[in-house]
């Protein structure tokens, strides 16, 4: 295996967990809720999956341990925000702090316990295409499933009615109100389908990136798939794009200093974020453009009058 | 069974103030089951957790030394976000402002005056709201997000401190480590009164709670705060910039960072060091909301939640529970207070299908 | 409210009074950690040596501890917290906590006070520390017999002298038994990131080590070495568990001894501060059993192991050169305490520059 490729599959790797908690936070985001509890139901799916696995001995069982966490915990965000109309910035924090907690807790009991791999699947045929194969097709199913769900979100979004409503909730609730939309329950679903996909991203991490649970071990990534979502503008090929040049840049500057390029450490690791805003300048110069995918209804609260 | 809510035609003043009340009854019913359920004592685990950090003098210093930069950086960014600036970053404009306040303490620390305190709080305040002129000018001028800007240039903030006190700003007598020189005692805050170790990073952050105040409620500026923050259509209607209030609301934010970081590192850490806060920008967040974007609440908002840090301390040596648990009995405490914050604006319905409405609080 | 606040603190007073008198007799041991004590790696030693000190003197002390306390004025409520709540002696086991610590001690006099791995003293402040680098020097032996590359991979915190000491023991040792030994470094700038501690192995691996070691606290870096099928080091416990067939020996940090040591010396009133260095031979370390290499290489390690508890081998001897080529020290000569504690200048043989 050549040094590009064996970078490659570390860049997967590193950002299959960012792709995954962004793209559900982004269906969220599109239907008008802003839920920045992204880190505490990441961890929560990484607890879950991890202490499901050590009990029915099966990774699968985890993973979907994993992303049911996710997504129940999601509901409590739910319920304060669109429900009580609680502050949907406040009570995301909220939710990340409860998680962290509530992670380690659950958690006690499962320190130091070997972990379980969730294993590659080589797809048949494609696996043995040169370069290509051992990259993209002798990968994990949560790889897979990443593809899968961003290629899901771009039909649902852009192909389908109900992909439609969910955008006209995001934008305008009160005229999706008036069409006959529940905007309530759109939002729930919309908050689900982010906690599910954060829980999938948590399991990715204690199955697959680092199989072994440790507490705070999503260590500031959920933070990192929020940002990835404004740098995509709400679109979801862009949000993969974004995904993967972060994890390209923080795995390169691992190498770099392995090279042993004399460059301080500090500013090699600080490269990833940097690297993130330049980007996002150079392709947000475009006010109309960025105004049209940026959900209008974001964060505020809807209350249907009666 | 589902929850309905009614807009009230007016807001509820009562509620308003009870509120905060049933929220906390609510958190010492549940809180009490929780810590019952992990088989501690819930009066003792309430007590270490609400009475115990207010019961001596040193402990109520211990708060205001805590609250300090929560309400500090709270009040900044609430005027951020009743204008709709999402200043996420403000832990970054912290930490630079630490590191501005302090280039006259480390590096000309020869220079002796009584004036080198005056300014390295200026410093402070204009590092954190330089830090913060980054994303004003990439969301004014550029069209770019500043949720994304702000948060990563917080990473970045942290890694050039890192850089700083382990390279070119290392105490040269400190053995190697990752520390500034200690300050002088020119440059160090001083104590507010005898008693105890509060300096005066509290008084400011008083300060600027009330100025604040006045500005949102008394002057022009307020109101264009809120014009704008309302919509942006009906402010340039009033002839109101978005422009130029981005700029406002994040240079005033970032100062108000700023000078909470030197602050801090001035009046409690006396130097600088890899980590100098725990995420008090982020924090900081929470305790704008929790206060209703309003400087006066967010100066109860910020002493309750640093009760609570207190709190967790001494629930974890009286009654032994891990650090996990009170952080889980803070989240509680959160969730609770804001969902009480519902009453005020709302009536609560609880409709059970068929046999419509009871009411959880009389329907006047 | 007034009233009922007084009447609240005098129940509890009364309840404070009750649960003081019965424990009366027991010294209080309180630990100061800046970690979660379950954290598996430097905390969770840390722990682990506060429990074995519950069961060694259980009969006369009991033990409190604070944990998850951020360095700053956190860290300087934590332990005026401890102090004032009677604790007899405070063990404070961050670098972090030392001027805080030294703050308090002023503060309570009457107070025992023990810092970990700094060099501030007081009547009442003493500091402690482990030679870690005696484990190190091992490993670097054992990396040189077993690396058919001649090249290992260090995947290092924050350049903090403790952390330098570890890599020039490292390379020390290896090039005792491999002059040309190199190794390659890797700063991932944290202690505790499972995801950027493999990312890093990752890294290392791919650029052509064929060994690993890490001062880092997650196993993450362990795992990457078993499925990659190469040999690593374990640090501050014992990880064998990740890497049951890639783990040669780890850097057990067993503190306890010296709790123990030290709380003895507290109730028996002969307290007195000191800065204190153990190391291989006091227990303060010790090494994991050395396993997945031929016996010859377990032989030398044993031997080295002996010679440096016996106080025949250290590793900081001369002849030794510093990175840029210049003398360091002469045949001979051995390194004093002091320059090792600040030690921020690599040995000859490291492949990477220190932050100036």
């Amino acid at each position: 295996m050549g040094i590009v490729e064996a970078i490659l599959l570390s860049v997967i790797t590193a950002a299959t967990p960012l792709v995954l908690a962004a793209i559900g936070e982004l269906v969220t985001e599109r239907s008008g809720v802003l839920n920045l509890g992204v880190e505490g139901m990441m961890i929560m799916g990484a607890v879950s999956a991890f202490a499901i696995t050590q009990i029915t001995g099966s990774p699968y069982i985890g993973m979907f341990a994993g992303v049911a966490c996710g997504a129940l915990f999601s509901q409590l965000f739910a319920f304060l925000t669109l429900t009580l109309v609680a502050n949907q910035v406040a009570t995301g924090l909220a939710l990340t702090l409860l998680g962290i907690g509530v992670s380690g807790m659950m958690g006690e009991s499962f320190l130091g316990m070997q972990g379980v791999k969730l294993q590659p699947i080589a797809i048949p045929l494609l696996a043995d295409i040169p370069y290509v194969g051992p990259l993209l097709f002798r990968q994990d199913i949560i790889f897979y499933l990443s593809v899968a769900i961003v290629a899901g979100v771009h039909w649902f979004l852009f192909r389908s009615r109900a992909g439609l409503k969910l955008r006209a909730v995001g934008d305008s609730h009160a005229s999706a109100h008036a069409l006959g939309v529940s905007v309530i329950r759109t939002r729930y679903l919309a908050v689900m389908f982010g906690g599910a996909c954060a829980g999938l991203a948590g399991a990715q991490l204690s199955l697959v990136y680092t199989p072994q649970w440790v507490e705070n071990m999503s260590a500031g990534r959920g933070w990192i798939a929020l940002a990835l979502v404004v740098f995509s503008s709400w679109r979801p090929w862009r949000l993969v794009a974004g995904g993967y040049l972060f994890g390209a840049v923080s795995i390169s500057q691992l190498h770099a200093q392995a090279f042993g390029l004399g460059i301080p450490s500090q500013l090699l690791s600080s490269l990833p974020y940097v690297a993130t805003i330049v980007v996002l300048i150079l392709i947000s110069h475009n006010r109309r453009m960025t105004l049209i995918n940026t959900p209008a209804s974001l964060g505020k609260p809807f209350v249907p009058d009666r | 069974m589902r929850i309905e809510l009614e807009k009230r035609a007016k807001v509820s003043t009562l509620f308003s103030i009870l509120s905060p009340f049933i929220a906390f009854l609510l958190t010492i019913v549940f809180g009490g089951i929780m810590f019952a359920l992990l088989g501690k004592n819930p009066v003792m685990a309430l007590y270490s957790f609400f009475v115990e950090p207010l019961s001596e003098v040193w402990s109520l210093h211990e708060l205001a030394i805590k609250a300090a930069p929560l309400i500090l950086i709270a009040v900044g960014l609430s005027v951020c976000f009743r204008s709709n600036n999402w200043n996420i970053g403000a832990e970054g404009q912290f930490i630079m402002g630490a590191i501005a306040g302090s280039i006259l303490p480390v590096v000309f620390y020869d220079w002796q005056s009584p004036l080198v305190l005056p300014l390295m709080m200026l410093m402070g305040m204009l590092g954190g709201a330089l830090f913060a002129a980054i994303p004003a000018f990439l969301k004014a001028h550029m069209n770019t997000n500043e949720i994304l800007t702000s948060l990563m240039l917080v990473y970045v903030a942290q890694l050039f401190l890192d850089w700083l006190v382990r390279g070119p700003w290392r105490n040269p007598g400190g053995m190697n480590f990752p520390e500034t020189r200690t300050f002088a005692v020119d440059a160090i805050l001083p104590e507010m009164i005898a008693s105890g170790r509060t300096h005066w990073g509290f008084a400011f952050a008083i300060i600027a709670a009330v100025l604040v105040w006045f500005m949102m409620r008394y002057t022009l500026k307020g109101f264009e705060i809120s014009v704008l923050g309302q919509s942006e259509r009906a402010g340039r209607f009033a002839g109101f910039s978005s422009r130029r209030m981005i700029w406002f609301s994040m240079l005033l934010s970032g100062a108000f960072a700023g000078l909470a970081g030197i602050s801090e590192v001035s009046g409690a850490i006396q130097q600088l060091r890899p980590v100098i806060s725990p995420g008090y920008g982020f924090t900081a967040i929470i305790v704008a909301f929790l206060g209703r974007l309003n400087p006066l609440g967010i100066v109860a908002a910020g002493l309750v939640l640093a009760l609570t840090y207190l709190g967790g301390e001494a629930a974890q040596l009286s009654i032994g529970v891990s650090e996990k648990v009170t952080r889980v009995f803070q989240g509680l405490l959160l969730f609770f207070v804001l969902s009480c914050d519902t009453l005020i604006h709302y009536r609560i319905k609880l409709i059970f299908d068929r046999l419509t409405a009871t009411t959880s609080e009389g329907s006047r | 409210m007034k009233k009922l606040l007084l009447v609240l603190a005098s129940t509890t007073a009364a309840i404070g009074f009750a649960t003081g008198a019965s424990a009366q007799e027991k010294a209080k041991i309180c630990f100061v950690y800046v970690g979660a004590k379950t954290d598996g790696g430097w905390t969770q030693a840390h722990d682990i040596g506060r429990q074995e000190l519950e069961k060694a003197l259980g009969d006369k002390i009991e033990t409190q501890y604070l944990e998850s306390v951020p360095e700053g004025p956190d860290a300087e409520r934590a332990i005026e917290r401890l102090a004032r709540s009677g604790c007899g002696l405070i063990f404070t086991t961050s670098f972090g906590f030392m001027d805080a610590t030294i703050k308090i001690a002023q503060k309570f006099p009457d107070v025992k006070f023990e810092h970990a791995t700094g060099y501030k003293t007081a009547p009442n402040v003493a500091t402690y520390n482990s030679r870690f680098y005696e484990g190190r020097y091992i490993q670097g032996q054992i990396a040189a017999k077993m690396s058919q590359k001649g090249v290992a991979g260090y995947i290092a915190s924050f350049p903090i002298p403790e952390v330098v000491m570890g890599i020039n023991s490292f390379v020390i040792g290896a090039r005792s038994v491999n002059p040309d030994f190199k190794i390659k470094v890797v700063w991932a700038n944290t202690w505790f990131d499972p995801g950027k501690e493999a990312d890093a192995a990752k890294a290392l691996v791919d650029q052509g080590v064929d060994i690993l070691t890490q001062h880092t606290d997650t196993t993450a870096p362990m795992q990457v070495a078993a499925e990659r099928g190469i040999k690593a080091f374990g640090q501050a416990s014992d990880m064998i568990k990740a890497g049951p067939e890639t783990q040669l020996t780890a850097i057990v940090d067993t503190w306890g001894a010296y709790y123990i040591k030290r709380t003895q010396a507290f109730l028996d009133g002969k307290w007195e501060t000191t800065s204190s260095w153990d190391g291989l031979k006091d227990g303060i370390l010790t090494m994991a059993p050395y396993t997945n290499m031929p016996d010859d290489v377990k032989k030398l390690a044993e031997e080295t192991e002996a010679k440096i508890k016996s106080g025949e081998l250290k590793p900081f001897t001369g002849p030794l050169k510093k990175q840029d080529g210049s003398e360091w020290l002469a045949a001979g000569a051995s390194s004093d305490d002091g320059t090792l504690l600040g030690m921020n200048f690599y040995v000859e043989g490291v492949d990477d520059q220190l932050p100036k």
